[in-house]
């Protein structure tokens, strides 16, 4: 009995370390998925933004000095990497800077932390590669602060300095926005995601009459919500019994034949 | 050993059990984000406004005159145009062949209206214009918003032209400053044929007042593709849009807004109120754009500010930046706290058992400067995006632990205890034995 029990702790324990020595999350540039249909189009404001998913390839032609706004949808513990590259066919006379911004659906400005965001390119250059990360999606933050929350993310791509004779020359755009990191763990969610309410608004005429309170008191009100961290604690809690057990049973003497 | 044998056993399919259940719990995050598209009930509308003056005969687009590659154009766009959006075109300096300003100046006629196209009409209509007169570009502008009519969704009009308009007044970015600052939103897209900087100059100015894009285009596949491209995006983003709203100088009276997107418009350092009716839990969202639609000093920002009644600061969003863009967007999300004594707006509640809504003054304020010679009025395009929404309440989170270090540790400090306790049971045995 005694080789069993001693086989059932070492696997406990190489598991264990199996699990601790899980690898971080590889950082390579965004792949498109196979068999994704690639966009071949771009809005022009936040209102007309071209919906994508993550790993679908955007391919746009384009001319200098418009504002292309893609969005894409995020949901929480993702995070996000966009790459983008516009290529010039035509010779242009002065350096120019190029910028990827990002906002979420509040069109608040999402930091990028790390690629090149505004990169500055020369006239003879053929192309520009511009890139931005993300933050990971939380699941939850305080209404005051600024951390990126699930919902719609707006990309603009524009170019932000140039020689004036250089605006309506034609471009090309590769855009892509890649996406990984599983779900979040965080406490708390987001009632609404951030999605835009983008119907035409209605002017009310007088305040809204006051609601009445509702009173709903159930019986299991006094019960804590069910969050993951009850199971995993509970799940703890039967593995510490289970291995107490096993620890009692590795010290007794082996039985005589 | 069969008493441990047994636990060994539902040890495991407790596990799996367990292990399943932590798995559903790890994949059901928020779904994905989808914006609910609504049907407009109009078709897309959009006129190609061409200019047909003298100037067009040139040969200088890969070796073909302009007309001609423009009349191209025009062909396959007819033949490619979805079924669903309504076409007019209409050309200025295209009859008078005198030499009286005046009369050559009022030149501009529509040769396909707005309406389902039937493309052979429309095609021999554009096969027959031949160069003639003058530039009236700016009267063709007004006409051609006068053509798309007023309605509730965005109107499209793509000007194609090679020379600067030579019949001011009316100035064109004038006419285009007019035109947008009208109840209707309608967006001029703008296509140089060969142009050079006076043309491009006034282009620019126009697309940038309504919104809309500059092309330089050098061939005919160029002139094409983009025209098609044009076409298919007046379908594309093809959206109600916002309502039209006026913000008042101060809290008071200020309108007060529902859910949804609204368009106003704010001069050089002007404040505009807005109110919000917010109830208790519930959260909200206001987003707000200032467009630049007129040249303006390099570095601009925008401030979005939430405030009680009694004018106490709840929230703000800002965004600054520098450089060429088109519009500078701030957000920000509020909801009242649970404390009621923290509340916004200390409405006396009565003992009717109602709550009543909180209302939440927001203020749009922008710190653009204008270049000399600048036009202040009317103000820069602002859009207001509102919505209201269920609060998040933070979470409770209880004293206890997640992932799977938790686990091993607590398996770990079990095992010890296991065996600390083995131990101690085998010597006490003994000695109590030996006693």
């Amino acid at each position: 009995m005694r080789t069993p029990t001693a086989w059932t702790g070492a696997a406990l324990a190489a598991a264990g370390m199996a699990l601790l020595a899980a690898p971080a999350p590889a950082s390579a540039a965004p792949t498109p998925s196979p068999g994704a249909t690639p966009v071949t189009r771009a809005g022009t404001s936040f209102l007309t933004a071209t919906g994508v998913a993550t790993g679908q390839p955007v391919r746009v032609d384009a001319s200098t000095g418009d504002h292309l706004y893609w969005s894409f949808p995020a949901s929480a513990g993702e995070r996000h990497e966009i790459s983008a590259t516009v290529t010039f066919p035509k010779a242009r006379s002065g350096t120019s800077t190029w910028t990827v911004e990002v906002f979420d659906g509040l069109r608040r400005r999402q930091s990028c932390t790390a690629g090149a965001q505004t990169p500055t390119v020369a006239a003879a250059a053929g192309s520009v590669s511009l890139g931005c990360t993300l933050r990971q999606v939380r699941s939850w933050a305080e209404p005051w602060s600024a951390d990126p929350l699930p919902g719609t993310y707006y990309v603009r791509l524009s170019v932000t300095e140039l020689p004036e004779a250089d605006l309506g020359l034609p471009i090309d755009v590769d855009l892509l926005v890649g996406a990984d990191g599983e779900g979040s763990r965080d406490d708390g969610e987001l009632e609404a995601p951030l999605v835009p309410n983008t119907k035409a608004g209605t002017v009310l005429a007088a305040e809204p009459t006051a609601a009445p309170v509702e009173e709903e008191t159930g019986i299991f009100d006094w019960l804590p919500d069910l969050g993951s961290r009850w199971i995993w604690s509970t799940v703890g809690g039967a593995l510490a019994a289970v291995a107490g057990v096993v620890g009692f049973a590795l010290t007794r003497r082996p039985r005589r034949p | 050993m069969p008493p441990t044998l047994r636990p060994v056993i539902n040890f495991r399919r407790s596990t799996a059990v367990l292990v399943g259940l932590l798995t559903t719990t790890a994949l059901t995050g928020p779904a994905p984000a989808t914006a609910d598209q609504e049907t407009p009930a109009e078709p897309p509308k959009v006129e190609l406004v061409l200019d047909v003056s003298g100037s067009m005969r040139a040969n200088d687009i890969d070796g073909r005159s302009r007309i001609a590659v423009a009349q191209q154009a025009f062909n396959e766009v007819v033949d490619a145009l979805p079924e669903e959006t309504q076409l007019g075109i209409r050309v200025l300096g295209a009859t008078y062949r005198g030499r009286d300003k005046k009369q050559g100046c009022l030149d501009t006629q529509q040769i396909v209206p707005v309406g389902p196209v039937n493309r052979v009409q429309a095609k021999a209509a554009v096969a027959t214009l031949r160069p003639t007169g003058f530039t009236p570009v700016g009267l063709a502008l007004r006409e051609a918003a006068k053509d798309l009519g007023t309605g509730s969704t965005a109107r499209r009009i793509v000007l194609i032209t090679d020379g600067e308009d030579t019949c001011a007044p009316p100035d064109p970015c004038e006419v285009a400053r007019e035109l947008a600052a009208q109840g209707t939103k309608l967006v001029v897209d703008t296509l140089g044929l060969a142009p050079d900087e006076k043309v491009r100059r006034q282009l620019l100015c126009i697309a940038a007042a309504t919104g809309g894009t500059y092309t330089a285009a050098q061939s005919a596949d160029e002139l094409t593709g983009r025209i098609k491209q044009l076409v298919d995006r007046a379908r594309d983003t093809h959206t109600v849009t916002p309502t039209v709203v006026a913000g008042r100088s101060a809290c008071d009276g200020a309108p007060l807004l529902g859910p949804g997107v609204y368009r106003d418009r704010e001069a050089f350092s002007e404040h505009r109120w807005y109110r919000v009716p917010v109830r208790p839990g519930q959260e909200l969202r206001a987003s707000v754009s200032v467009a630049l639609d007129r040249p303006v000093n390099r570095d601009h920002g925008v401030l979005l500010r939430a405030t009680a009644t009694d004018g106490r600061e709840l929230v703000r969003g800002v965004d600054a930046g520098s450089g060429r863009t088109d519009v500078v967007s701030a957000g920000l999300r509020w909801s009242a706290t649970e404390d009621r004594t923290d509340e916004a707006d200390p409405t006396p509640e009565a003992s009717t058992g109602t709550i009543a809504a909180t209302t939440v003054c927001l203020v749009v304020s922008n710190s653009f400067a204008p270049r000399p010679g600048t036009r202040a009025t009317p103000g820069m395009p602002v859009e207001l995006m509102i919505d209201v929404v269920a609060s998040s309440p933070a979470p409770a989170a209880p004293d206890l632990g997640r992932g799977w270090v938790l686990l091993v540790l607590l398996t770990l400090a079990g095992l010890l205890t296991g065996l600390a306790a083995g131990l101690l049971t085998r010597w006490w045995v003994a000695t109590w034995r030996e006693n």
